[in-house]
């Protein structure tokens, strides 16, 4: 899930709109753009739409660190193919939240004035090269457990940008633990580098569901509105239960000496993450989050000229196109 | 003097030639993943890079075959050295900015289709089912290159001072091309290929009317560096290039990935 905490609005609407809207997601049917909508909804909406496209536009840097070092050709395709599917999420789902009012440049701005923020998990670093298996199996792994679900959300362009992105991040999982078991049964030395991917990795892919909201009031308006589909445990715990045994299949330890086998629960036990460390994180103080931000604007502002040079040329051939008719 | 080149010593050179072009070349246009203007032209630049690595496999691959020393387009790709790499001088040259990408990849894929082109009709099977293969990326290539230096020359007052100062700066890198040596004479004479030389006419004619419409003006100089496609004289750009391609190939020998 590339979208965290997010807060949902409360609503201020008239009861009787509100209670047919209700009603309406309640029978299962999809939200459209020109539909009418409560203000909460929308704006609750614009938040994790516009959150999930950043966190596919700042997560391309992570893995852009890898593609000029990718160790053969084929890796280095593979990886390119990835990045640019990702940028493709980003388009997609800039597309799905401009339906709800709001413009792509407008989204940008705030993401690079921090106004709005990217997945806590790519403030972190891509260390070794197995760190590009681990991200395709675990980060891509975690963000489908969430994303699956939201392709039966309420808001139709959500839903139908979550059917093509998820066909495409399961694609991204796969190879990602192709690349890894490379790393795990290859030499000491590779080993040593899925060994300690695992490692620096657990955890944030585990915050990424984010802190448990059992007792979270926004949780449950997001709920009612179909824009939430599950809790951030049953999630987290779901993941648990799916890549544990993958670890063991790798024949790597267990990142957590937590994880056992609960009989009774029918799931694994696991430690939770340390949350102090994830605050920080979504408060900016994560390893990299000054550097991916300082990308990110450094991009925006060195490309100024582009954009506006290919604007000047397209308004100039619309006038001359219509000079001639 | 050296020996003189047996068929097959030419046709390995020419085929590291087409190799080390598209290898270097997407790996410079893969360094902009994540920081390009604009989020359609981070798909564009991925894609673009994606086909380049593709299109490397094929001709290293045949290169290691026809060389018989049991060398795949990995191993060609990633241990070798500067001066055995192959590619024009045009395509190491920094980025820089994004004027000078995309004029780099215009200067490029125009060649780049006339040749394939001719390689298509080539007498060798393998070398025109690469380019029967290949032509049709480099056909969406130059169509997108040529759009883009067309989009930014007559755009902004600034922009085409950016794409000016791009086509200044790349144009002594342009004739390298279509020098003519002993290995395109063998390939010319053996109908693999044809000579460089005669592909100028055609693509002066092509990149004079892009540039025209984008309103730039081509420096009045025939001055030519050479020195790539023979190994000769690289850049000191190639140098770093390699080692951040070559590293983990290079530090952790034998291994696979």
């Amino acid at each position: 899930m590339y979208a965290q905490m997010v807060q949902s609005e409360a609503s201020t609407d008239d009861p009787e709109k509100l209670a047919a809207f209700q009603a309406r997601i309640d029978a299962g049917e999809k939200i459209e753009p020109k539909d009418w909508m409560p203000a909460g909804y929308r704006k609750t909406l614009i938040r994790q739409i516009g959150q999930h496209a950043h966190s596919e536009i700042v997560g391309q840097l992570p893995e852009g660190n890898w593609i000029t070092r990718a160790p053969t050709l084929e890796r280095k395709a593979i990886l390119l193919a990835k990045v640019q599917d990702e940028a493709g999420h980003g388009l997609y789902l800039y597309c799905a939240a401009e339906t709800l009012g709001v413009s792509r440049d407008e989204l940008t701005e705030m993401l690079l004035d921090g106004r709005m923020k990217y997945s806590s998990i790519f403030n972190y670093p891509t260390l070794n090269w197995a760190d590009m298996g681990a991200v395709g199996w675990l980060v891509d792994g975690a963000a489908i457990m969430n994303q699956v679900p939201l392709q039966r959300t309420s808001f139709g362009p959500y839903s139908r940008a979550m059917i093509r992105v998820c066909k495409e991040e399961s694609f991204h999982a796969r190879q990602g633990f192709d690349a890894i078991r490379k790393m795990a049964t290859g030499t000491p030395a590779q080993k040593k580098m899925a060994q300690d991917a695992v490692n620096r990795l657990w955890f944030p892919a585990l915050m990424m569901f984010g802190p448990s909201d059992a007792d979270s009031v926004h949780s449950t308006q997001s709920m009612a509105w179909k824009i939430k589909m599950n809790t951030n445990d049953e999630l987290r715990q779901k993941f648990v239960d799916q890549t544990v045994p993958q670890i063991e299949f790798l024949g790597l330890d267990l990142p957590d000496e937590g994880i056992t086998w609960n009989e009774e629960r029918g799931h694994y036990d696991y430690s939770d993450p340390d949350w102090s460390e994830f605050f920080d994180v979504i408060k900016g103080n994560g390893p990299c989050n000054t550097d991916r931000l300082a990308a990110r604007n450094k991009a925006w502002k060195d490309g100024e000229w582009v954009r506006d040079g290919l604007l000047a040329h397209a308004r100039k051939k619309a006038a001359r196109k219509h000079a001639a008719e | 003097m050296a020996a003189p080149l047996t068929d097959n010593e030419a046709l390995f050179q020419f085929l590291l030639r087409m190799g080390d072009n598209t290898l270097i070349l997407g790996h410079r246009v893969s360094e902009w993943c994540g920081h390009s203007p604009v989020l359609e032209e981070d798909i564009a630049l991925a894609n673009t890079a994606l086909d380049l690595i593709g299109q490397t496999q094929m001709w290293l691959g045949l290169a290691g075959e026809v060389q018989g020393e049991e060398k795949s387009a990995d191993d060609l790709a990633f241990l070798r050295d500067v001066w055995d790499f192959r590619n024009v001088l045009l395509v190491e040259v920094p980025n820089e900015d994004f004027g000078r990408t995309l004029m780099r990849q215009f200067l490029f894929d125009a060649w780049h289709s006339i040749q394939l082109g001719h390689l298509m009709k080539s007498s060798d099977e393998r070398v025109a089912a690469i380019a029967a293969k290949t032509s049709k990326e480099v056909a969406y290539h130059l169509e997108r290159s040529a759009d883009t230096v067309v989009g930014l020359g007559d755009g902004t007052e600034e922009s085409h001072g950016y794409m000016q100062a791009a086509l200044d700066y790349l144009w002594p890198y342009v004739g390298e091309m279509f020098v003519s040596d002993e290995v395109d004479a063998a390939m010319a004479k053996a109908g693999i290929a044809p000579d460089p030389a005669s592909l100028r006419a055609d693509y002066d004619a092509l990149i004079g009317r892009v540039l025209a419409e984008a309103t730039l003006n081509i420096p009045d100089s025939g001055f030519a560096h050479k020195g790539g496609r023979n190994g000769k004289m690289h850049t000191e750009h190639l140098g770093h290039l390699l080692t951040q391609m070559q590293w983990l190939q290079r530090a952790y020998p034998g291994a696979s990935w």
